[in-house]
């Protein structure tokens, strides 16, 4: 073996990402510049950043009819990989148009910062890739660590250090277990190749330990209940354009890898692992939807919201078909444009105060339209979106997934996943209440600046919401034809 | 072909509203104007060479679907982006295109100006043209819609850009609060539309796989006695929504309140085009309706009395958008007592001359508006004829056509609905009749209140002026309409019997989409005896309007008199504002204010019922949310235990 | 030679040793220890099965566990310092900004 024999090819998208991070990385060491040269020079970085975000995703896109698998089958290129990393891309490109203005405002470490959400994207490429135990871990550990540290990248404020100090102790504990579960799915079968694993498996006591603790690793990332508990704190206290990117992309991420070890690891019986993920399905849903509804503060309840959220994609994954997983990348995609935009909007409503919890409050949206009507209209489609209104990406997303339910047999857990929307309604709408039928205070009147970098991650997400809606036969179509040529 | 190239017509109001949201505040009043009536001139242009199309189909064809893309397939049912290019929505989408762009060139003058006569700054500008571009397209989708679920895209989108437009000088509590009423009083309607469709899902969505209309019309076939009883539920339904929508009994609430938007708002969306939808649903929905005959009455009578309410009420104001506001809804109530009596044909004819003349009305009032530095009072004018001529002749042209002034547009679509319903009830057509006589009166005293006699505020006349060009051609575009749209009309009878060259075009061109229905015919002589009747009811009204107004005769003042213990009512709009805020608000609030304080008693677990239990569990579940460090790593701790003991015992 | 399954009980100890560990300490960085802790019988399965096994894959994975860990070392200690720095504690019940 030698490294000419190995396909690069596959890994193309990912290593112009490492790349380019390295690329952002080394003028953290090169030059002084003054504090003004700083800004620009940080506007100049993210657009390298971006330009390496648009080849990655140029190449995946060259890539789209041809699968490969290579390193020796440590990972494996296709159609589930490329439109992950297509998602991924998506919402690392709208975090840097978020972060543009934003990071200014309270750090000069810009190319610490774009290189740590670059390695975090390929971590998250590597993962959705993966088809073997280490390369699964390495690439989890890539992406949690340089999350951990851009949640605390404010370091200003106790909220963003103390939301990255619980991500990064439960991060990490969550991680112990889960390579003890490989150890033990090693243990069972002597490899760490997940085509050997399911073909070796004793079916034993530590086939299945096993992969209960590789279940863990996967539900801590997605944000499962009762592995959820960091997420909220997480999110509410990391910088938003972070967040907007975590709450996509790791969770797109660990939901593919999860849907990769399901079909090409696991020896289990479909109803033992599909019954799980269904209790976990129901328990993320109801106590994300619930939990939110009395919320306070904008950034969190999206935060409740996307735990919410991530049960309703789990669904796709408790199907476990072709419907399934269509459903599941069709809602990645919904859920990468409405959500980073509701985030992207909550954070032109926050404060410049660090020494408080700098947050979007409920109240800082109040009688929005009055004052930026477009502002205010475009955090309403996101809100209808996430809630499920049609015609928006939301509602078609959720009737995908829940079709998808119905026709694997799964009618109750549809059921519960609709009651579950009609509550999240309550919430969404009160966030459009509060902007359109409540008049702003004094202390709310003044217009907010709204840079135009942030207008562009907007407009996006706002057109992605509603052609994702208006197209979505189409769309869902193509997504059908590649995932059908992917083996089932 | 040119139906492969139909999706232009939606495209362009598109592109025009994505080019005015991203670069309209950078590029100036001007491009930004040139853009949004050049996209809804080029949509005109498609809509006439669609009309064209249709016509040169061969023989029997009538129709054309035009796929877009298919939208919503789930387990055998499937839901279509797809255009139906019949005689009936090209006869829309020529009204919406058409006079929309009419509008849409008044308004590049007349937008440059704000509420307070100051300057209009860009982005305003660029905003209020977006809207206007939103709702042309989304106009479009609802009268091209192939299926019902479509429509009610189409539908729910003209509510949103007529929200926003309504609201569009949202710093006036007075438009907020008109917005947020229309807001409400349309979900009402709307939800009726939903229901409806839902219900049509279930009746037909098995059988038919889809909800386009003719696969829900063909189903009707073969459809048992059940699913047709069921029909008049269906059909009551849609009702409600066309009720909230095309402003009737018991709905219509909104519409006066509606006039904060500005004029051209008020020309577009709800005179000519957005209020005509729920006229234009239930005509399209006419092979439900015929199995519905209950509905039918209903209907009828709906729009009757609605007719009749409302231009009694117009008879007392003194607000001059609000008269031509209350006028709308009265002809609507005509348009639906011709759906009501199956004269489909007569109620799509004075939708579409109704289009002309109340769009001319209120540009006029526009322009009124603007010269008088926003003042629309009738009783502070007066004597307008001399500083605005042209407007003059201009707004004097849609009050007549409007009055039903013999041989102008007006008069014979109203002619047709008049026929239809002598033909079916005397009662309906009594009040048609009746209503006739009203509309005549008050549309004429409105032109005699602000344009004749003596100027009554010295100071609003010194400053009055004539509108600049930009404003002024459009409206004389609409008063030609206005004039001779109705003869397209031409009873059939006329040529017959009279030996003109075409018959009534508009009749021979619908008929295709409402086959096998018989449009009502009567014998000559009875014909020519209503249309004498109602030319001379018009005149009458005119008459006493002038009488009381310019002349100012005794016998009206003591007609007047005679009438004043009616006043009150009128004045007060039949109090149904105030019956609905005590008959429906109130006790909402109260019932809201019972739980609120309820919420110490025994009983408030009973009923505050399901939402404060989930709300107070959201409290509940959010608690546990400690922040503590150690608490959550319990909680993975036995998340992890709990899948551990489910996976090795299971 | 040693059975396997001394190794694999002993590693399970020191696995739930450091689990309970990270539910009882309230000290920041003991709470990382603890982690390590649990890595470490980790590692210690891994060899002992690649020893079972015959093959490399579970020692090769071991060293990039430890790799790993000298990461989070780093990167933790550096998320404690953030926080000392507002906040004169490692106790983690002190710290409880974000809630509910």
């Amino acid at each position: 073996m030698n490294l000419s024999s190995l396909n690069w090819n596959s890994l193309l998208p990912e290593l112009v990402i490492v790349a380019t991070s390295l690329i952002v990385l080394i003028t953290a060491v090169v030059g002084k510049v003054s504090r003004v040269d700083r800004i620009a020079r940080g506007h100049a970085l993210a657009v390298v950043t971006l330009i390496g975000l648009l080849i990655a995703a140029g190449l995946t896109i060259m890539q789209l009819s041809q699968p490969a698998s290579d390193f020796m089958g440590m990972v494996q290129s296709d159609a589930l990989s490329h439109y992950l990393n297509l998602v991924i891309l998506l919402a690392a490109a709208l975090a840097v148009l978020l972060a543009w203005d934003y990071l200014g405002r309270f750090t000069y470490s810009f190319s610490e910062f774009y290189s740590l959400l670059l390695l975090a994207v390929a971590g998250m490429m590597f993962l959705g890739k993966s088809t073997e135990l280490i390369t699964l871990f390495v690439s989890l550990e890539i992406l949690s660590i340089s999350l951990y540290i851009l949640t605390g990248f404010n370091r200003h404020q106790l909220a963003s250090a103390e939301a990255s100090l619980k991500y990064f102790l439960l991060g990490a504990f969550a991680s112990g277990f889960i390579v003890y579960g490989a150890a033990l799915l090693y243990g069972d079968t002597g490899s760490t190749w997940f085509s050997d694993i399911a073909a070796n498996a004793s079916g034993g006591f530590l086939t299945l330990a096993g992969f209960a603790l590789l279940l863990v690793g996967f539900a801590f990332k997605i944000a499962a209940v009762p592995f959820h508990m960091w997420t909220p704190d997480a999110y509410q206290g990391a910088p938003t354009p972070v967040t907007a990117f975590m709450s996509v992309g790791t969770k797109a991420a660990a939901l593919v890898a999860l849907f990769r070890v399901l079909q090409s690891a696991v020896s289990a019986p479909y109803e033992t692992w599909a019954w799980a993920l269904a209790i976990l399905s129901l328990l993320t849903m109801t106590v994300g939807n619930v939990a939110a509804l009395r919320q306070t503060s904008i950034k969190r309840l999206l935060a409740y919201s996307s735990i919410a959220q991530a049960g309703y994609m789990l669904i796709g994954l408790v199907a476990g078909t072709v419907l399934g997983l269509q459903a599941m990348l069709f809602y990645l995609f919904a859920y990468a444009f409405m959500n980073i935009g509701a985030f992207a909007c909550a954070s032109l409503l926050e404060s410049d105060d660090w020494s408080e919890l700098q947050d979007a409050s409920m109240a800082n949206a109040r009688g929005l339209f009055s004052r930026q009507p477009l502002l205010a209209t475009a955090l309403a489609i996101f809100m209808f979106s996430l809630a499920g209104i049609p015609p928006l990406a939301g509602f078609f997303g959720k009737l995908y997934l829940f079709d998808a339910a119905i026709d694997a047999g799964w009618l109750w857990l549809a059921l519960v996943a609709v009651i579950n929307s009609v509550i999240s309604a309550y919430y969404y709408m009160r966030v459009v209440v509060v902007m359109f039928m409540e008049a702003p205070d004094e202390s709310t009147r003044v217009r907010l600046p709204i840079p135009d970098s942030a207008i562009l991650a907007i407009v996006i997400a706002v057109l992605g919401a509603l052609l994702l809606g208006i197209l979505a036969g189409p769309s869902f179509a193509s997504l059908g034809q590649a995932v059908v040529a992917w083996r089932f | 072909m040119i139906f492969d190239y139909a999706w232009l017509i939606l495209l362009f109001p598109a592109l025009g509203l994505l080019f005015n949201a991203f670069f309209g505040r950078r590029v100036g009043h001007k491009v930004a104007a040139i853009v949004a009536n050049l996209a809804v001139a080029l949509s005109f242009l498609m809509a006439v060479a669609l009309a064209m199309g249709l016509s040169a189909l061969p023989g029997d064809e009538s129709s054309v679907e035009v796929l877009l893309w298919p939208w919503i397939h789930i387990a055998g049912f499937q839901v279509d982006m797809a255009l139906l290019i019949d005689p009936l929505s090209s006869v829309m989408i020529l009204v919406v295109t058409g006079i929309g762009l009419l509008i849409h060139i008044y308004s590049a003058t007349y937008m440059k100006v704000d509420d307070e006569h100051q300057p209009m700054d860009e982005r305003r500008y660029a905003r209020f043209f977006v809207y206007m571009n939103l709702f042309i397209l989304m106009m479009l989708t609802l009268v091209l819609a192939n299926n019902y679920v479509m429509l009610y895209l189409g539908w729910e989108g003209v509510g949103l850009a007529s929200y926003l437009l309504i609201g569009f000088w949202f710093y006036k509590p007075s438009a907020a609060d008109a917005a947020k009423k229309a807001f409400l009083v349309n979900r009402v309607g709307d939800f009726g539309m939903a229901l409806a469709i839902m219900w049509m899902f279930f009746l037909f969505g098995k059988e038919a796989g889809s909800l386009s209309f003719d696969a829900v019309f063909a189903a009707l076939e073969t459809a048992s006695p059940a699913v047709v009883a069921a029909l008049t539920g269906v059909t009551l339904l849609l009702l409600l929504a066309a009720t909230g929508k095309s402003a009737q009994i018991p709905l219509f609430v909104w519409l006066p309140d509606a006039m904060e938007g500005p004029s051209p708002v008020s020309a577009l969306i709800h005179a000519a085009t957005m209020v005509t939808a729920g006229v234009y649903m239930l005509a399209r929905s006419h092979p439900l309706l015929e199995l519905a005959p209950a509905t039918m009455t209903l209907i009828a009578w709906i729009g009757g009395l609605t007719a009749l309410m409302a231009a009694s009420i117009a008879i007392v104001q003194t607000d001059l958008k609000r008269i031509l506001a209350y006028s709308t809804i009265s002809q609507l109530g005509y348009m639906f007592l011709g759906v009501g009596v199956g004269a489909y044909v007569a109620s799509v004819f004075h939708l579409y001359t109704h289009a002309f003349f109340k769009a001319l009305l209120f540009l006029a009032a526009g322009s009124v508006m603007h010269a008088l530095h926003g003042e629309l009072n009738i009783d502070l004018m007066g004597g307008l004829r001399k500083k605005l001529p042209v407007t003059y002749a201009q707004f004097l042209i849609g009050a007549l056509a409007l009055a039903g002034f013999p041989l102008l547009s007006g008069y014979w679509s109203k002619d047709a609905i008049l026929l239809g319903a002598f033909v079916t009830s005397y009662p309906l057509y009594a009040i048609g009749l009746f209503t006739a006589l009203l509309t005549a009166f008050y549309s004429l005293r409105a032109v005699y209140r602000a344009f004749h006699g003596q100027p009554r505020d010295e100071h609003l006349y010194d400053h009055a002026h004539e509108q600049p060009r930009g404003m002024t051609w459009p409206l004389w575009a609409l008063a030609f309409g206005a004039v001779f749209a109705g003869l397209l009309g031409l009873p059939a009878i006329f040529g017959k019997e009279f030996g003109f060259p075409v018959g009534n075009l508009i009749e021979g061109w619908l008929k295709p989409t409402f086959e096998g229905l018989s449009e009502p015919h009567v014998a000559f002589s009875t014909e020519m005896a209503l249309f004498i009747s109602s030319g001379f009811v018009a005149l009458i009204g005119i008459y006493l309007a002038y009488a009381r107004y310019v002349k100012q005769s005794g016998w009206t003042l003591s007609l007047q008199k005679a009438l004043s213990p009616l006043q009150p009512a009128l004045e007060n709009k039949y109090w149904v504002d105030e019956i609905y805020f005590a008959v429906i608000v109130n006790p909402l609030r109260a019932l809201a204010r019972f739980f609120a304080t309820g919420a110490e008693g025994v009983i408030d677990g009973v009923v505050n019922g399901v939402g404060a239990v989930t709300t107070a569990a959201g409290v509940g579940i959010a608690r546990l949310q400690t922040g503590l460090l150690s608490w959550y790593a319990l909680s993975l701790f036995l998340g992890v235990v709990l899948l551990l003991i489910y996976f090795v015992f299971a | 030679m040693v059975p396997i399954t001394y190794y694999l009980i002993l590693s399970a100890v020191i696995f739930t040793i450091g689990a309970v560990g990270v539910l009882v300490r309230r000290n920041a960085i003991m709470i990382f220890m603890c982690i390590e802790l649990m890595l470490n019988s980790v590692n210690l399965t891994l060899v002992a099965f690649a020893n079972q096994w015959g093959n490399l894959n579970g020692q090769i994975f071991a060293f990039i566990i430890m790799a790993v860990a000298a990461v989070e070392v780093a990167v933790g200690l550096a998320i404690v310092m953030a926080i000392v720095r507002h906040k004169d504690t490692t106790n983690v019940d002190e710290i409880h900004l974000l809630k509910w």
